[in-house]
């Protein structure tokens, strides 16, 4: 039964992912509280911990409400694609080496083409609901994205020039041969990346699209309830693809950082670095029942308990799986790549709250005037490094350092050039095409 | 699937067929214009199905990303600005519903023709069961053999480009 | 590999499909999407053919072929919109000023 597997994974993201996604928006509102000098939900569960729980039982009972005139098929259906596409993206991300549901040939690509279809969620989304901010805000959101993909996928073929093929399991693996992170080879890519995927997942500060001070919800105002909460979902549910793409052909995927250093616990066949995932699981379990006892009532004292006995356990999984060589690549390699997800979302959030929002002509111009002809550039240069490193024997140090700052040359170039535009069109008297 | 049981193969090949036959009918008879645009883009999500079947993924891919994801977005931006409510109340088909049913027959009728008559021109060539990869094989064809069509698609898109915001510029006042 | 017969009997039906599409509806815009249709058709019908010899010339066409296409729904979406500003209509029959 060859396809066993494959459906056992895709069961389990299916399930995990929507408690995932719940609890990465109780992250983004205590980031948020933390930045803005406050504490945060604190009242569902201790730290407010139960929060997603409660969220989504209260958006499960909410009533559901059609707009008369809406095209109900439609309205219907938007969500829906939304949803699965969004879903349907992780059917290419590597976990870890094992972890995988489809290893495609050409997975990138297909993780590329399952991105331009989420589209159709929000333009259907818009248009179903027959009201002129949810179609406006819908074409404002269907541009941007489009604009975007673009220059997300060049900066994607930079990378994909260092690793050679287009499946993911290949891109880590051409990783871990190389010795270093392709960050570390297309710095430049993987900028144009950061802030492509931002623009793509509509977050701030590209969100005018769906801003509450802007559109009202731009194309999710009609919908209410549980219809509303799939669109949440999808949005979330995106975050991570595009941080799952970002951590793969970028940061390592799977890989420990320095996966080469082998350096030994005195005596064990242990490595040193092997124990960071044990340390952190015993600090958080450690930190949850030293908190415990803190808690104002009876059952937080216990979810708080249930939450370091949790952590302890995934603790001893860790340590377990150092003796089992057999599985150890699997769940340490599932550990990084979840740490890694974590930091560029938390980057994704540290933004949020720290750039006012971009114009809506202020965003397309940065997507076609900058972004794509740096990420053209970006593209050139990375392929000239690469015949300078492998065809004429150049240090690698040498042929990437002289490209990337021939890049950022370009950049700066560029910049000057949207300055220089930006004072003629201020200058010129307004009107006229 | 190339190596998938042939039953498989064939059920795939129906289902993806069936579906694109289908969606391509009711988006030509469809009312509303956004029905039918909705229509098409499952007619060639099916006909990327028919190439992923024909072990062509790169080109099931690239259907997907620019058909389905690009033009059909394209399409789908254009029928929301332009307000069609006027248009889908009007009569949608003209009076040259003869002449397509006479095209239909002759057609098939050709199609029918060339099979009974000598079938074996469309017998299938032992087709070699393992290829290798597609994506290097079309790339490889793509900017070795075919490299000045390439180049010249790349400036047709170009001209292209340009001209799509001339025709949908306003005129400056 | 299943009989090429069948892809060509799809292909033609598609093609067929598109071709009443094109001669019989009035409004522009799904005019210019049975053309698409058309030219889906005859993707099918390269990339079958491709397959059944084992090359991949069919499948590098099938390539311009889009690549066609979307250039032309590009110009022919910018020619209905400037049309539409201009006439106010996006009905084939109505678009007759260069008839005698």
């Amino acid at each position: 039964m060859p396809y066993l597997l494959p459906v056992f994974y895709g069961i389990v993201i299916v399930l995990v992912l929507p408690l995932l996604a719940g609890y990465i928006v109780l992250l983004e509102r205590k980031v948020m509280a933390d930045m803005q000098a406050r504490l945060g939900p604190m009242r569902v569960g201790p730290h407010g911990l139960l929060q997603p729980i409660a969220d989504a039982l209260k958006l499960l009972i909410k009533e559901g409400i059609i707009p008369a005139q809406a095209d109900r098929w439609i309205f219907l259906a938007a969500p829906l694609v939304s949803v699965t596409m969004a879903l349907l993206a992780y059917a290419a991300l590597p976990f870890g080496p094992v972890f995988q549901i489809a290893d495609l040939d050409i997975g990138l690509l297909f993780i590329l083409a399952i991105s331009s279809l989420g589209v159709y969620g929000i333009v259907l989304g818009g248009w179903a609901s027959n009201s002129h901010f949810s179609l406006l805000g819908a074409m404002r959101s269907a541009a941007q994205l489009v604009s975007y993909e673009t220059a997300a996928g060049l900066a994607l073929v930079s990378a994909l020039l260092l690793g050679g093929s287009l499946s993911m399991k290949s891109l880590v693996e051409a990783q871990d041969q190389a010795g270093a992170w392709f960050i570390f080879f297309a710095p430049c890519g993987f900028f144009i990346y950061l802030v492509a995927s931002i623009a793509e997942t509509n977050r701030a500060p590209f969100d005018l699209p769906e801003a509450e001070s802007e559109l009202v919800a731009g194309y999710m105002t009609e919908y209410s309830g549980f219809r509303w909460s799939l669109y949440f979902l999808a949005e979330y549910a995106n975050m991570i693809v595009v941080a799952g793409i970002a951590t793969t052909l970028f940061l390592g995927g799977w890989l420990r950082p320095l996966a080469s250093f082998h350096g030994h616990i005195l005596g064990t066949p242990i490595e040193i670095l092997d124990i960071f995932p044990v340390i952190v699981f015993l600090g958080i379990g450690g930190y949850c029942f030293w908190r415990a006892p803190r808690q104002p009532v009876q059952i937080q004292k216990l979810v708080m308990v249930l939450f370091g006995g949790l952590f302890l356990v995934l603790a001893m999984v860790m340590f377990g799986s150092l003796f089992v060589p057999a599985a150890m690549p699997g769940i340490h390699g599932a550990f990084w790549f979840i740490a890694k997800v974590l930091v560029y979302l938390y980057a994704f959030l540290w933004f949020r709250f720290t750039f006012p929002r971009y114009r809506f002509d202020q965003l397309m111009k940065l997507g076609w005037q900058f972004l794509i002809p740096l990420a053209l550039t970006n593209v050139l240069g990375v392929g000239v490094a690469q015949v300078l490193r492998q065809q004429l024997g150049w240090n690698a140090f040498a042929a990437f350092g002289l490209t990337l700052l021939a890049t950022m040359g370009v950049a700066a170039w560029l910049i000057t050039l949207g300055d220089r535009r930006d004072r003629l069109a201020a200058a010129a008297p307004a009107g006229g095409d | 699937m190339g190596t998938a049981p042939i039953a498989l193969q064939y059920g795939f090949f129906y289902f993806f067929a069936g579906l694109a036959i289908l969606c391509a009918i009711l988006m030509v008879c469809g009312r509303n214009v956004v029905h039918s645009a909705i229509f098409l883009i499952g007619s060639l999500l099916a006909t990327a199905g028919i190439y992923l079947q024909l072990t062509a993924e790169f080109l099931f891919i690239v259907q997907v990303i620019l058909y389905v994801g690009g033009i059909m977005v394209l399409f789908v931006f254009v029928i929301m600005l332009v307000n069609l409510d006027v248009a889908s109340r009007q009569r949608q088909f003209n009076k040259q519903v003869w002449l397509a049913v006479l095209l239909t027959i002759v057609l098939g009728g050709e199609l029918g023709l060339m099979t009974h008559v000598d079938g074996s021109i469309f017998n299938s060539v032992n087709a070699p069961q393992a290829l290798p990869a597609n994506t290097n094989e079309v790339a490889t064809a793509l900017f070795q053999t075919y490299m000045l069509p390439f180049e010249i698609a790349s400036i047709m898109l170009l001209v292209a480009m340009v001209g799509a915001v001339l025709m949908a510029k306003r005129r400056g006042a | 590999m299943i009989p090429v017969t069948h892809y060509i009997f799809l292909s033609l039906a598609l093609l067929t499909i598109g071709v009443i599409g094109v001669l019989t509806r009035r409004n522009v815009i799904v005019i210019l999407m049975s053309i698409e249709l058309i030219l889906n058709a005859v993707n099918i019908n390269l990339v079958a053919f491709s397959r059944m010899f084992g090359q991949v010339h069919g499948q590098v066409f099938a390539i311009f072929i889009i690549t066609d296409a979307a250039a032309e729904a590009a110009v022919g979406l910018g020619i209905i919109i400037a049309l539409f500003r201009n006439r106010e209509t996006v009905l084939a029959d109505e678009m007759d000023i260069l008839k005698w």
